[in-house]
């Protein structure tokens, strides 16, 4: 242990100092050259090791990937669209294209109604309160997927009638004399899935519950004041003043826990794998670079994920060039 | 842009909002009792699991599989909890213990590096001019929303003929990579709102880009340095797919791999993935709890990642 300890420490060292001694040498080699060539050069060499691990780890795999997806499992052949056609002709794609589109819906809305449901209660209570609510809701976050898996195992776990349930989901039913039921291979109204969701939206909330309560309280409170003036209820304020206020949050919100829900990979690998009809396209890309080793597969996956995040892609570019816009 | 040499902490785009525009209370609607009500079933709702898992990792296997972790309320006398899960999770064939330390090697360089990096392009992006800084800065904001999944295959054979597999900068240079246009989108966010004046007088007093980097606009950084260091720690330490595919099972294992062993090959050891799972999430929780103002910034800041 003690070994593996110091041995571990000198790689981190050296991988630290690593990074230093590259913009120490990048800034030499930039002060060599003559005065004016100095001043071209730098800005290029401060960015170059940022674009370069931009265009090693995504660039360039992208590129890679759209192409790959046009091979064969081994990426040797080209053999056209036929991934893709494999991948829409079975029934098992569709299906999991169907679950992926569901979490994508669920998901997301439901983190952003609840998030600012809490955010919106929480704001009522004492500070103290506050504080300890919204860091109760939080620490999920801190959590890993797996961690959560674990942990939700104790919820949903089933045994079979008559012994004693161990799973606090079966143990309360139980009460009623129902159940017991295998709640992770019921995939009647994907209930399997929806509860997987459960797991990914209880370590979700947090985030999008302390977005939109800092957008919450940053809605002027002379606006409120105006509203309840002129008579307005507090559901009418809520929708018509501080909602139209929060609007930006809502949305990044929105995009946000979208972009992560598409990826969703972990809670369906270490919960089912997939089976009983809960498989999702990370689950399925990761089946199929990792058991399957098809290639051709697993990056036509990823293409089609990539289309669906291309109009999210361009709604952040013209975001951020109106906001780069509105601030000089 | 203001020429005021405000302190760049009070200038955090991202921090503080706007201070209530007035001084009479902004919130007549106090939490009544049914507020009140509703957000303690949610909190309990929200730690059950939790803590049902938490008792769980000090019972024996026998309890474990045989009555519900809540039963141990109903004889809180003869509780019977033990620490054996712990020490065998720890020592034993799960070694949880060398995961732990795999995961802090894999863990720190692949926060502390980018970091670096992202100052540096960061710092080129907002104090200096050069032809092609909006294009090359437009082109790191649409990649904040690829998915990394495009590089697991071409990066996975890459390694395969680098003979990089399985070892730690594998792991950490994917890490970098993945993690480095939300930094660099952070950081050139935050140093944008810092004081031109005082780089300028740095500039006028001779110093270079070079130590105005580390002597002035680092320092003056801290907070959204620090913000997306905790983003990128706890990213890094509860990832699993891509220490799954970049490093695999094994003596470099992270902690959430080695999780993942104890739920599928220990098939009986519920009881030990409980004690693992908690092992796994200390350290996290640990800083998070700690650091939970800067993260909570750091989110706020910039939400989006690919």
């Amino acid at each position: 242990m003690l070994v593996k300890s110091s041995s571990t420490l000198i790689t981190v060292l050296v991988g630290i100092g690593a990074a230093l001694l590259l913009f120490w040498i990048l800034n030499k080699l930039a002060e060599l050259l003559p005065g004016r060539w100095e001043h071209r050069v730098k800005p290029y060499l401060y960015i170059l090791p940022a674009f370069a691990s931009i265009t090693v780890y995504l660039i360039y795999p992208t590129i890679l990937t759209v192409n790959n997806s046009f091979k064969d499992n081994l990426s040797r052949n080209y053999v056209g669209f036929r991934n893709y056609t494999t991948l829409f002709h079975s029934q098992e794609f569709r299906e999991t294209l169907f679950n992926t589109l569901l979490w994508v819906i669920i998901v997301p809305s439901v983190a952003v109604v609840l998030g600012l449901a809490v955010a919106v209660l929480t704001d009522r209570l004492s500070p103290g309160a506050e504080k300890f609510s919204k860091t109760v809701l939080f620490l999920p976050m801190a959590i890993s997927m797996i961690g959560a898996a674990t942990i939700w195992r104790f919820v949903y776990a089933a045994e079979p009638k008559g012994q004693p349930q161990i799973g606090i989901l079966n143990a309360f039913i139980g009460i009623f004399n129902w159940g017991p039921i295998a709640w992770l291979q019921k995939s009647t109204f994907h209930l399997n899935s929806l509860l997987l969701m459960v797991i990914l939206l209880w370590a979700q909330i947090g985030f999008s519950m302390v977005l939109l309560s800092a957008a919450v309280k940053g809605v002027p409170a002379d606006t409120l004041e105006a509203a309840r003036i002129d008579g307005a209820n507090e559901r009418q304020i809520f929708f018509r003043v501080t909602v139209p206020q929060i609007k930006g949050t809502l949305i990044t919100v929105l995009i946000t826990v979208t972009i992560g829900t598409m990826k969703v990979f972990d809670i369906v690998y270490v919960n089912t794998n997939g089976d009983f009809n809960t498989n999702v396209l990370g689950n399925l890309f990761y089946n199929n670079i990792s058991t399957f080793l098809n290639y051709g597969a697993a990056s036509a996956i990823v293409v089609i994920l990539m289309i669906a995040v291309i109009p999210i892609m361009w709604y952040q570019v013209r975001h951020f060039r109106a906001e780069e816009a509105g601030a000089s | 842009m203001t020429d005021t040499a405000t302190t760049p902490v009070a200038a955090t785009p991202t921090g503080k909002q706007r201070k209530k525009a007035t001084s009479f209370d902004p919130n007549p609607a106090k939490a009544g009792w049914l507020t009140k009500t509703v957000l303690t079933v949610i909190c309990v709702l929200w730690m059950v699991p939790l803590l049902g898992t938490f008792i769980t990792s000090f019972r024996s296997l026998d309890a474990v599989n045989s009555s519900g972790w809540w039963t141990v309320f109903r004889h809180p006398t003869t509780m019977d909890l033990t620490l054996d899960n712990y020490h065998k999770a720890l020592t034993g064939n799960a070694h949880m213990g060398r995961a732990m330390i795999n995961s802090l090697a894999i863990t720190l360089p692949a926060t502390f590096i980018p970091i670096l990096i992202a100052a540096f392009a960061a710092y080129a992006f907002t104090f200096m001019e050069f032809p092609g800084r909006d294009v090359l800065f437009l082109t790191i904001v649409s990649l904040l929303v690829v998915p990394n999944y495009v590089a697991f295959v071409p990066i996975l054979k890459l390694y395969r003929q680098l003979g990089m597999n399985g070892t730690f900068p594998a792991v950490w240079l994917a890490h970098i990579g993945f993690g480095m246009s939300l930094a660099i989108y952070i950081l050139r966010n935050y140093m944008a709102t810092l004081p031109k004046t005082i780089i300028e007088s740095a500039k006028i007093d001779g110093a270079s880009h070079y130590q105005t980097f580390f002597r002035l606009v680092l320092p003056m950084s801290v907070p959204a340095l620090a913000a997306f260091a905790i983003f990128q720690f706890l990213w890094v330490w509860n990832d699993l797919l891509v220490a799954l595919v970049f490093i695999g099972p094994g003596e470099n294992e992270p902690v959430t791999v080695g999780l993942t062993h104890l739920k599928t090959q220990l098939g009986q050891g519920w009881e030990l993935t409980t004690a693992g799972g908690f092992l796994t999430m200390i350290v996290p929780i640990i800083v998070f709890l700690a650091l939970q103002r800067y993260f909570v910034r750091g989110l706020t800041a910039g939400a989006v990642k690919g």
